[in-house]
């Protein structure tokens, strides 16, 4: 990746605020104004014949909402679900949907200089989904598009005439 | 009103200045009545020493606020004003004086008068009068009297100054003050309607189902604690039960709409096509007030249409052929709606030939259907809604295309509803529709499966039972079936279908929820039921996607989220399986 290219893509990542949120030993960040509020893990009702990381659906004051353990989709290992673990509600384009975290620390303002680009590298989820890697003193977020995760086909939580049915008929 | 006259007279002087005429002829012995020349009205002059805020409460124990007025002058005494309905009345000398009528007045402008009227008519009048009225006050003042004339014209007065030097300020004495209710009810409130869009009622509706939640969790914890220590609470939470159980009732109620929205095209449509077929025919609508979901209103509407133009085309039957067969030349065809139990019936009946049980036969022979002689004739009536099919011998453009039926069928599933239909040969056929009342709240069995729970609509559980071991069938060691009543019907066990670990594997132990959807039948296998209740329908999709033998979902009494189970899904997934 050449030089201009880097600086590029750093100037186009969008500065904002960002929720940070820890999944493991790895420090993520979305967007803020994707959140809609922050819960405690209820218990969830499974939903037949989805994937694993689809902990099941919750009723959030009137509207069922599908909950995504996102430790288990990045791969990070079976999250162990304790009094810290909460919930992320999104607001994604008017769809709203949770997401598993172990535990939420800040909410951080980052400047263009600060987000750098995503290396190739292989990871369980496509750098496509990325929008960099945001440097805060020594720490390191993963700063996640997470409109563009959610409503990807693999995470089957949108209505997709082509891989709706087969995942359902073993 | 002698009443109030005697109440009046207790006040103070009471003198009548007009009266209607039927009174009048009917009470010569009356008091001091001037002939007036507007007769619609009463109107009296009271010389009193109490404020005007009493009289009008007096005003008030026999009249609605808005059908009097009363003014206060100053000049001489408290007068009191009221007049019928609108708001009108007139005033006729220069000192003025109370009016109260029971009809609808009518204003008429007098040489002098001033007048308060409801959508804004008034007289101006170089002699004096003073008008007040309730609600929307325009005015007129003319003042001989020097004195802030007492007016009250609240609300959205108007007024006009007049050559005189009048004192037409809002000089509102604090004892002319209408009551508030005068002003919150306009004048002649007839049916009115406001126009909301629908997402604004459904979160209403979201939010009473919230709130019947909570309040169902409410009771649940207050069930923990002494009934005796904490009466109160007891008694707050009993009355809020049933605040939240009639607001839910008023709430759902927004969204019912009469049928008659849809009845309403169906005799133009008759009678235009029974002109084009040479037919006469007479349609008679039952039951039009009958009410049901607005959704449904829009959904009903072309099956409905399609239903009245079969009954047209291939019920009714020619005249000069109906008097052959010794019925009236004039066909009817009957169209009722009525309420039975938490359904709602639509009926399409005529008296007309009736279905052709030997031309179906036939019919469905040619096609290959599955059919024999032997077929009982609702099965054989069933045939008119595969896809496809017509006995028709001519195509029209009103019907014979052989799509229709298996649309009409289809639509009418989609929302939850079934058609059956009845025939007689010569006699008639009757087309009957049942449809849930609304699509937001369904009758279900809640049944436990692992620690879960699911729902399954009632009306289309057959029956349930706990089958005995002898009754379990299995056919090359797997698929299982049990023999209920002579038929052999699939076991569809729900664990299976949904790849959760069975808590119960033996049928014998747990229970068998006879199910019946688009004519197929099968037995699913539950772990235990819990009870039948009325759940409201959430749709999965809002924001997640369809899955597979679950139509929707809905939150239980405590919160948690239940799936409602697609029955048909489910049986073509068990026979997939199997």
């Amino acid at each position: 990746m050449s030089d201009t290219e880097t600086a590029e893509n750093a100037t186009d990542a969008p500065v904002g605020e960002y929720l940070t949120f820890v999944l493991g030993s790895e420090e993520y960040g979305i967007e803020i104004l994707k959140v809609q509020e922050i819960r405690g893990y209820d218990a969830v009702t499974r939903i037949a014949n989805t994937p694993e990381f689809i902990k099941g659906v919750i009723n959030l004051r009137g509207a069922i909402v599908p909950i995504v353990d996102l430790r288990v989709r990045f791969g990070l290992g079976k999250a162990e679900y304790g009094p810290f673990t909460v919930v992320i509600i999104l607001n994604l384009s008017g769809r709203v949907m949770g997401i598993v975290v172990d535990g939420v620390s800040d909410v951080i303002t980052l400047q263009a200089s600060q987000v750098r680009p995503v290396p190739e590298l292989v990871a369980s989820i496509d750098t496509k989904y990325l929008i960099g890697l945001g440097t805060v003193d020594d720490r390191m977020l993963i700063l996640v598009d997470i409109e563009r995760l959610m409503s990807s086909q693999d995470m089957a939580l949108i209505d997709n005439p082509e891989v709706q049915n087969p995942r359902s008929q073993p | 009103m002698d009443d109030l006259l005697g109440e009046l007279s207790r006040l103070g002087e009471v003198r009548t200045l007009a009266a209607p005429p039927a009174w009048r002829k009917g009470k010569k012995d009356k008091k001091s009545k001037k002939a007036q020349s507007a007769p619609a009205q009463w109107r009296f002059l009271l010389e009193t020493a109490v404020p005007i805020t009493e009289v009008r409460e007096l005003f008030a124990f026999v009249a609605d606020p808005s059908e009097f007025s009363i003014t206060a002058q100053p000049q001489e005494t408290a007068a009191a004003a009221g007049d019928a309905g609108y708001g009108l009345f007139e005033p006729h000398e220069a000192a003025t004086h109370a009016e109260s009528g029971d009809r609808y007045g009518f204003f008429e402008p007098l040489p002098a008068a001033g007048s308060g009227e409801a959508y804004g008519l008034f007289a101006e009048m170089p002699a004096a009068g003073a008008a007040a009225d309730a609600g929307y006050g325009f005015f007129t003042d003319t003042a001989p009297q020097p004195a802030p004339a007492g007016i009250d014209g609240e609300g959205y007065g108007f007024f006009t100054p007049l050559p005189q030097p009048a004192a037409a300020a809002p000089a509102q004495t604090p004892a002319a003050r209408p009551r508030e209710a005068a002003k919150a009810k306009p004048a002649g409130t007839g049916d009115t309607t406001i126009r909301v869009g629908v997402e604004r009622v459904d979160q209403l509706i979201n939010l009473v189902g919230e709130l019947v939640i909570t309040q169902a969790m409410l009771a649940q914890t207050a069930a923990r604690v002494d009934p005796v220590l904490y009466e109160a609470l007891h008694n707050g939470l009993a009355q809020l039960e049933r605040n939240t159980r009639d607001l839910q009732e008023a709430v759902m109620s927004i969204r019912m709409m009469p049928i008659s929205f849809v009845f309403s095209r169906f005799p133009r449509l008759v009678r235009d096509l029974a002109g084009k077929l040479d037919k006469q025919v007479e349609l008679v609508t039952m039951g039009e007030a009958t009410e049901l979901d607005k959704s449904l209103i829009e959904k009903i509407a072309d099956p409905l249409t399609h239903l009245v133009r079969n009954s047209l085309d291939h019920g009714i039957e020619l005249p000069d052929r109906r008097l052959a067969a010794g019925k009236p030349a004039k066909g009817t065809i009957t169209l009722s709606a009525a309420h039975q139990g938490g359904n709602i019936v639509i009926e399409v009946r005529d008296d007309g030939a009736g279905l052709n049980r030997a031309k179906i036969l036939a019919k469905a022979r040619e096609r290959d259907l599955d059919v024999s002689d032997g077929m009982s004739d609702a099965d054989v009536w069933a045939l008119i809604s595969a896809p496809g099919f017509s006995t028709a011998e001519v195509v029209t453009d009103v019907s014979g295309r052989g799509v229709g039926m298996d649309v009409v069928k289809r639509n009418i599933t989609e929302m939850g509803g079934s058609i059956s239909i009845a025939s007689a040969p010569g006699i008639g056929t009757a087309m009957t529709i049942r449809l849930p009342l609304t699509l937001a709240i369904l009758d279900g069995m809640t049944v436990a499966l692992g620690d879960g729970l699911y729902v399954i609509p009632l009306n289309l559980i057959v029956e349930t039972l706990q089958p005995q071991p002898g009754d379990l069938r299995t056919v090359t060691g797997q698929g299982r079936m049990v023999h209920v009543r002579g038929e052999y019907l699939p076991i569809i066990a729900l664990h299976q279908v949904f790849n959760l670990p069975a808590a119960i594997a033996d049928p014998c132990r747990g229970v068998l929820v006879l199910i019946e959807a688009e004519g197929k039948k099968a037995a699913l296998f539950v772990d235990a039921l819990v009870g039948q209740q009325q759940v409201v329908i959430k749709s999965l999709e809002t924001n997640f996607r369809r899955i597979a033998g679950v139509s929707g979902a809905t939150i239980m009494g405590d919160g948690t989220v239940a799936l409602i189970l697609d029955v048909a899904t489910l049986i073509g997934m068990g026979q997939q399986r199997g």
